[in-house]
């Protein structure tokens, strides 16, 4: 393991001391290890906060900030973080209009979310709504699993959330409108190698030089499917084609197409992969409103990408391209 | 009948789980990897040596007290899945043991299947599933058995000890439907479950203490 560290222990809290050093108009709350907007709570504003496992970096804190997350609860090493946390944060960000938890569908982070929410409403009298996201079409939605894990279509959703909260929309229309983008958007990862959490040292699975693991998680957890390396147009249908065929996208539909490098994987290669996607949905008919690529939710440093459309309309595109000004997505200010 | 058991050897039983899931933090973090994210040894570790330091801190009067510190402390500390259920777990063993000053094997006999709906309330598994429910529920089972055929609590522990290793055991060849495990469909047969593993520990410490 070659990594820039100091004490693997110690990787989530100098890390956070480094957002806080080089993001003065954040600020970090080191105790509950909360990332949070120096204005926070906005009088009259629907606060909205996420959080996670640590090593999905920019997800979450970096998305805090003008018109997307208000607070983000950083766990240690892909573990969610405790209830604590997430009432603190709430707490925080709450300016009276209500508090969105959005929550990422794995076992333990629906659970430590219901118990933060369970103790606001008990301790503060906060308002909370959560939105659980669920878009990774590798998982079978069944009673046999966990659900589907939520990925890409997170990000989508705090940028657009976020946009909605900025213009004064009451609690209700915010969680409506993370829920539509929630329902309406799809994901799918392909694993180049495995990845190494600091603490542990070695990879968490082992993936031959000759193989990819298709359907990855964003925790290392290995994928359904074993497969040996393909050229990137391969790989980039294996992705596209269940992604259309789950919502399903239509001729003519508006999509964001968002290409995600899960850590390891070179920017030039993710737009190879988005050069791909682009000729599969014009095959398909399906229409590329607005792009995104790049490393935003990531699994350490996996090599890798992953593949989210959400399909859109004028409202969601208009709150797409609202200002934004964090430390990982910054446009229109 | 066995006699009650005073705070201090249930203390002493919580001492002894903290010891053993730091004995085997790599073991667990290594079931994990195989079938999860490789971090539950770590996890239960740092949520069991707060408890522990929690202990020491200000150490409990009352069984009841012990168990909701320990179970408090694992859920502000642990993350993951493993914190809320492993604390829900020790939670509701206390509230169910309450301020008496000593406990009964009835009682705790008691406590522990309510920590068992406790941990199936908040995690929604049921047998079979591949989890830490398939080690706690013989566990619970073999005690209540136990002492209803005039066992004393030692030798309740013992039998709950051995039904929760075999639960343990019989986990690897199960298909894993709940966490993360589950995404892995038939790819999760042929591994044993951490979670169980921890649940075979706590019912080993058991039998460590002075019961």
């Amino acid at each position: 393991m070659k990594k820039l560290i100091n004490d693997p222990n110690d990787v989530v809290v100098e890390a956070l001391q480094g957002i806080e050093a080089a993001h003065p108009e954040l600020r970090v709350d080191h105790q509950n290890k909360i990332i949070h907007r120096g204005d926070a709570p906005r009088k009259g504003k629907v606060g909205i906060i996420s959080g996670g496992g640590s090593g999905h970096e920019p997800l979450h804190g970096g998305f805090v900030g003008l018109g997307m997350l208000d607070a983000a609860c950083a766990g240690e090493m892909f573990t969610s973080p405790v209830p604590d946390q997430m009432l603190a944060a709430t707490k925080l960000v709450d300016g009276g209009a209500g508090v969105l938890h959005v929550v990422k569908n794995y076992t333990g982070d629906v659970m430590n979310f219901d118990m933060a929410a369970e103790l606001a409403a008990a301790e503060s009298g906060a308002r909370v709504l959560s939105v659980v996201t669920d878009d990774d079409v590798a998982v079978q939605d069944s009673t046999w699993t966990a659900g589907r894990r939520g990925v890409g279509v997170t990000v989508l959703l705090e940028k657009i959330a976020g946009a909605a909260a900025e213009e004064g929309r009451d609690l209700d229309q915010v969680a409506d409108i993370a829920r539509r983008i929630n329902a309406n958007g799809r994901s799918m990862g392909v694993a180049l190698t495995s990845c190494t959490v600091p603490a542990v040292g070695k990879p968490t699975f082992e993936l031959g030089e000759g193989e990819m693991e298709l359907g990855v998680g964003i925790h290392g957890e290995p994928g359904r499917e074993r497969l040996p390396l393909a050229p990137a147009s391969e790989i980039a249908a294996m992705l596209v084609e269940p992604i259309l065929a789950d919502l399903p996208f239509t001729k003519g539909d508006p999509v964001i197409a968002f290409v995600n490098g899960l850590g390891g994987t070179p920017l030039i290669e993710l737009y190879v992969m988005f050069n791909e996607v682009n000729k599969i949905l014009a095959g398909h008919g399906v229409q590329i409103s607005r792009s995104l690529v790049g490393n935003y939710i990531t699994s350490l440093d996996m090599a890798g990408a992953s593949i989210t459309l959400l399909k859109v309309d004028d409202e969601l595109l208009s709150l797409w391209d609202a200002p934004v000004n964090t430390a990982a997505l910054r446009w229109g200010i | 009948m066995s006699d009650n058991v005073t705070t201090a050897v249930l203390e002493e039983w919580v001492r002894s789980f903290a010891h053993l899931v730091a004995e085997n933090r790599d073991l667990l973090t290594e079931l994990d990897a195989a079938i999860g994210d490789a971090d539950h040894g770590s996890n239960m570790d740092r949520g069991m040596k707060a408890a522990v330091a929690a202990l020491d801190a200000s150490p409990p009067a009352t069984a009841g007290a012990l168990f909701s510190k320990v179970g408090m402390t694992l859920v502000s500390t642990v993350g993951g899945a493993s914190g809320p259920l492993f604390g829900t777990l020790f939670l509701r063993i206390g509230s169910t043991l309450g301020d008496a000053e000593t406990t009964s094997p009835a009682a705790l006999a008691a406590a522990l299947r309510a920590g068992l709906d406790g941990v199936v309330q908040r995690g929604k598994a049921g047998p079979e599933d591949k989890t830490m429910y398939d080690a706690l529920a013989p566990a619970a089972d073999a005690l209540d058995q136990a002492l209803a055929e005039g066992a004393d609590l030692a030798a309740g522990l013992r039998s709950a000890r051995d039904a929760a290793a075999a639960g343990r055991d019989a986990t690897t060849p199960m298909l894993a439907r709940k966490g993360r495990a589950s995404y892995l469909g038939e790819r999760s047969v042929g591994h044993q479950d951490p979670g169980a593993t921890s649940v075979a520990l706590l019912l080993e410490a058991a039998t460590l203490a002075a019961f």
